[in-house]
Parts: structure tokens; C-alpha cells; sequence
């Protein structure tokens, strides 16, 4: 028997009700498209076996597998010319399990991807402190290292649905802009203490070697010193460029803004800068004109990604899954409601469950084949639950822009059609 | 035993690690007085940072039509990138236009990121007394400072933004209160 190849093989009419539910569970995950799965009808048309491909340097992704991000600007602004893009967000609605793939990872950059040699690169740390130093990356993986699973989130994530929700959006348009990755590097403050930062500097000036040298100020919590750190590594390999090659900060559960990539300067001092990202910027607009500055932390959140916007489902067995995290520590539990917010189950989390890193959840779900809407909220291990839209609105209203963490409804339709909502 | 190997211990028992004390004062450089002065360009909002020279509004006009006005139209209004005047009054509306002038709590920011980020493709690239010119431009197309107005490190840190009392900390990182009791 010769292998057959898809093109060769036409599907039959009865296959198209099996194909339909197959394709409609399926449809985006892991990017294998609905004709794939169902050319094999019986086990004698699978193709023979046979020696393949040469070994190579590293491996890619299955030609079957079809996986991208999306460059996009501000709300509204999708498909755009690449060299118009802001950001670039992550396929949730293909993947699975809690970690993103390194080239999946989600990309805000505010000036494009600099080229950075790391022999050519260093650090200054400097300030409010008794010895300031130069460090090369050499002298950073030098030291004493820390490895940490987390979400890294854009403040921008969910900015679609502030005003309205376009029907036509994927998971990925409403929530590309957080991914969990694992990371390696030094603590911070292991850095603190080789320079001899004075007591009174309360704050840290933390700023990017890209064309904007993006720069934040970061007050000097316990909790921040005890936890962020100067990161080389990224899913155990040097970070990608995209990602602050050759150093960035991580700084777990905070603004991903604050995560400055291409990281060449540390400066203490004992009151914010003011720089633009925390005023002009990253601050949220509220409905009294008013905005709410140093809104550092990221909120609790969760969104359901299989099924989401532009799926199609098919009556019957429905296995939902999606992601939660919450930048105040683990996620404590997520509920799950299939007929609009009126009653909610609880969801299974994926194992394990970090804190301030994304966790997959799923549920069993019977479809009656009604339309009806679904929707997910999670709670933290500190008791903050994720908002639904109405209570969320009325605190922040619809201008800010940044830091939406309201629940993700998803509508379903007599045909099974899944469609992006505002509730 | 001092309280610095105290905390570097403390740092070995939390890491897991097994580097010898001795060893940690070892990693980098110290970094010159000249070295750092290149890179130490952040400006605070009391002025902190900036540097000698000055730049008047006047001046600031050509230096924005030859730099700037591409992506961010003429007289900072119209561009195909962030609207830099106008928007006054706007900004409890359904519509808010965020610009220098709407939004912006402090005139030393303008400066300082003209200075870091702008013009985009080559920052960096205008002089000290260009970029407290286009400052002065920019703030005088929204009526912050007279058309003929003079801007530098005496002057920039007193001006007074229309949007300064606009922005609420959020509680939990309020900087007049987060450090107090320390």
C-alpha cells in the first residue's frame, strides 16, 4: 500500500456529521485544522509507515502544527501592517497545559526589537548606593541563580472589549497579551546587596537599552526585593531577543511594563521619576477624569480559550478548558457558569499551581444544543475574585485603557457558533 | 558575625546555594564618575537631572517641523503617531484626547523623554538646548508657555501643569504613604 497523501483523499458524505463534532472541538487546538483529523477513517488508511526526515540542529514545529502570533496596535487596530504594530499577542486558543511556547510568547515593544550584542552589553547599577558597579552578562550568570514559572501580562490585556465587543474576536485578540514562561537569572537582591544600596532609597529606576530606554520606577517592597529579578534565561535558553536578550527584569505578578527588557540601568533614589510610561502612559483613565496612577499589580483574571470567539461546537459532550492567574499569588479556584452567569461549577486547575503564574483549568460540559453563554471567574489563595463586567465598569468605567480584568463571556448560538460578548 | 554576612547568608539558605561569602564581592566593575554621568540621564519632576542650556519656543518651532511634525503633524495635532496639544476638557468625556496639554502631571517628563526616545529613528539625536527648544514649542502650542516663551532647568521643574492633580495613587503604592513608617 502507497502512502496516501491529504490532497489525494477526498472526504465522504458520511463522514461529515463525525467530522463536524471532531473538527468543532478541535478545530484551533494545537492548529491541526478539522480535514486533517478526520482523513484516516479506518486504520487501514493511515499512511505506512516509513524512514523520515534527517536529523537536525533543532527541531520546528510539525508542518501540520500551524501556530502564530498576531501583531495588532490599540483596540480596534487589527490586521495591520507589521511595521505598524505595538504588540504582538499570543494563540490561546491553540495551545494547552500552562506554559507558552518561547516563540509564543507575547511581545509589547515600544521600539522595536534591538539587536544587542551581548560582549557589548552592560549593566549599570548606580544611585543612592555605597559602590556602584558595571555587570557584563558573564559577570550575571556568574551568580547565584534563581528559576521561577511565571505569567508576564501587558497592562493593554483585554482592551478590546473597554467600549464594545467586536463579535468576530478570538481569544487571542481579547487576551494574547499575558503568557507564562520560565525564567532564570539573578536576584535582585543579590544585586542590592554588591552594590551596598543605602537604606534610604525606596525606589528603583529600571530602564530598557531599546530606542525609547523605557523606564519605571519601582518601589522597594519587601515583596519586590524578595521576588523580582534580573533574568538571562528564558524556558532554559538565553532570553529571546524579543524578550530583552541578553537581560530584562521579572518582576512576578506585576505590569508587564515593569518587566523592563534589554535591561542596562539600575538607579536607586527615594521617590518616583515620573517618567512618561507612569504618567502619560501606563495610567488609567476614570470616568471622572481622573487617573489612577501606580496601579502596579496585575489583577486576578481567567478566560475560557476552548471553546472561544469564532469556534463552532456541536451539541453534546463539550470539554471546557481555559487559563487563570492572578498577580497576588495562586489561583484558589475557578468557577465555571454555562448558562449565562445564573450558576457556576467549579473547574478542575492543572497541577501545579503557582503563584502569580497562569494555571489550566477545565470542566465536562453537556450541550444541550440551546443558545446560551459562558462565562469563567476565578478567586485567588488572598480572596480577590475576578469582577463580573457590570461591577467592574461601575468602579472603573470604560476609558482606562489598561488593567481589564473583568469576566470573559463567550455567546452560543442555535448553530454552536461561539462569539465574543460583553456579558 | 556582621549583619551584611548575616543577609548573605540568609541569601544562601533561601537560594539553596553553596557559593562561598568571599566570593560574592567579586562580580563586576566599579563604575567610573565619567561613565556613569553618560548614561545618567533621568530627570525628575523636581528638576533633578537636567542639564545646563536652554531653548525657547521660537527656535523649538523649526526644530519640530524639521523632527517631528512627520509623524506628529503640524503644530502637534493631525499625525499619524500620539497627538501632543489640545484635548483640554476632554477628559471625563466618552472621548478623552490624552496630549502634553490634557494630561501630561509634569513638564520635566517632556524633556526628559524627548531626550531619551525622540525623534524615533534616531534618539537621542538633538542637543541639549534643541530638545529644551522643542520642549518649550511643544508646551506653547498648548498655551503652557507664550509663544516667545525660554525654557531650562530653572524654569521647567516651576511650571505647572493644567493636569498636575489629576492622577490618585492607587492605595497600595501610594508613594507618599508606602514608605512612611520606614
Amino acid at each position: 500500500m502507497t502512502s496516501k497523501t491529504s490532497s489525494e483523499r477526498l472526504p465522504r458524505s458520511a463522514d461529515v456529521s463525525r467530522r463536524g463534532f471532531v473538527g468543532g472541538l478541535s478545530a484551533g487546538l494545537l492548529g491541526v485544522a478539522a480535514s486533517e483529523v478526520a482523513r484516516a477513517e479506518t486504520l487501514a488508511d493511515v499512511p505506512d509507515r516509513a524512514p523520515g526526515a534527517d536529523l537536525g540542529a533543532h527541531s520546528e514545529r510539525s508542518r501540520f502544527a500551524r501556530l502564530d502570533r498576531i501583531p495588532e496596535a490599540t483596540p480596534g487596530k487589527r490586521n495591520i501592517d507589521p511595521s505598524d504594530a505595538i504588540n504582538s499577542k499570543t494563540p490561546h486558543q491553540k495551545l494547552v497545559g500552562n506554559i507558552t511556547p518561547t516563540d509564543l510568547h507575547y511581545e509589547r515593544s515600544h521600539s522595536g526589537v534591538p539587536d544587542i550584542d551581548p560582549a557589548q552589553h552592560r549593566l549599570l547599577v548606580h544611585g543612592m548606593v555605597r559602590k556602584p558597579l558595571v555587570f557584563s552578562v558573564e559577570d550575571l550568570k556568574r551568580m547565584p541563580s534563581v528559576t521561577r514559572i511565571v505569567f508576564i501580562e501587558c497592562t493593554g490585556n483585554g482592551w478590546e472589549n473597554w467600549k464594545k465587543a467586536d463579535p468576530d474576536l478570538t481569544v487571542q485578540n481579547t487576551h494574547g497579551l499575558v503568557s507564562t514562561n520560565e525564567w532564570t537569572g539573578v536576584p535582585l537582591k543579590f544585586l542590592i546587596d554588591l552594590v551596598a544600596k543605602d537604606k534610604g532609597s525606596t525606589w528603583m529606576l529600571a530602564e530598557g537599552g531599546d530606542g525609547a530606554g523605557v523606564d519605571r520606577s519601582i518601589p522597594l517592597t519587601d515583596e519586590i526585593v524578595n521576588e523580582a529579578f534580573v533574568a538571562y534565561g528564558q524556558n532554559g535558553e538565553p532570553l529571546r531577543p524579543a524578550h530583552g536578550f541578553p537581560m530584562r527584569l521579572v518582576m512576578p505578578g506585576f505590569e508587564g511594563n515593569l518587566n523592563i527588557k534589554w535591561l542596562r540601568r539600575l538607579k536607586f533614589g527615594n521617590a518616583p521619576w515620573m517618567t512618561r510610561w507612569e504618567t502619560a502612559r501606563y495610567t488609567q483613565l476614570l470616568a471622572n477624569g481622573k487617573a489612577r496612577q501606580f496601579q502596579l499589580r496585575m489583577e486576578t483574571n481567567s478566560v475560557i480559550t476552548q471553546p472561544s470567539g469564532m469556534m463552532q461546537i456541536q451539541p453534546g459532550y463539550n470539554r471546557i478548558s481555559g487559563l487563570a492567574w492572578s498577580g497576588h499569588g495562586k489561583i484558589a479556584k475557578v468557577e465555571i457558569s454555562t448558562d449565562g452567569a445564573r450558576t457556576w461549577k467549579q473547574a478542575q486547575l492543572a497541577q501545579p499551581v503557582l503563584s502569580k503564574a497562569q494555571v489550566r483549568f477545565q470542566m465536562d460540559w453537556d450541550w444541550d444544543g440551546k443558545p446560551t453563554r459562558i462565562v469563567s471567574r476565578s478567586t485567588d489563595e488572598q480572596g480577590n475574585a475576578q469582577p463580573d463586567r457590570q461591577t467592574f465598569i461601575a468602579a472603573m468605567g470604560t476609558n482606562a485603557l489598561f488593567h481589564y480584568n473583568a469576566q470573559q463571556t463567550w455567546s452560543i448560538d442555535e448553530a454552536g457558533r461561539v462569539r465574543n460578548v460583553l456579558a | 558575625m556582621s549583619s551584611h554576612d548575616k543577609m548573605f547568608l540568609a541569601g544562601i539558605l533561601t537560594f539553596g546555594l553553596l557559593a562561598a561569602p568571599a566570593l560574592a564581592f567579586d562580580f563586576g566593575r566599579p563604575a567610573t564618575p565619567a561613565e556613569i554621568k553618560l548614561w545618567d540621564i533621568d530627570v525628575g519632576p523636581d528638576g533633578k537631572g537636567l542639564p545646563d542650556g536652554s531653548g525657547t519656543a521660537v527656535q523649538g518651532r523649526q526644530i519640530f517641523a524639521d523632527n517631528c511634525a512627520a509623524c506628529h503633524g503640524d503644530n502637534g495635532q493631525g499625525g499619524i503617531k500620539d497627538r501632543l496639544a489640545g484635548g483640554q476638557g476632554t477628559l471625563a468625556s466618552n472621548m478623552p484626547v490624552k496630549t502634553v496639554g490634557s494630561f501630561w502631571p509634569y513638564a520635566t517628563t517632556l524633556f526628559d523623554y524627548i531626550h531619551r526616545a525622540m525623534p524615533y529613528p534616531t534618539p537621542g539625536s538633538l542637543s541639549t538646548d534643541e530638545t529644551y527648544a522643542v520642549t518649550a514649542y511643544i508646551l506653547s502650542l498648548n498655551g503652557i508657555v507664550p509663544a516667545d516663551g525660554k525654557v531650562d532647568k530653572e524654569s521647567l521643574p516651576k511650571i505647572r501643569m493644567p493636569n498636575r492633580d489629576g492622577f490618585v495613587p492607587q492605595p497600595e503604592f501610594d508613594p507618599a504613604k508606602l514608605f512612611r513608617r520606614k
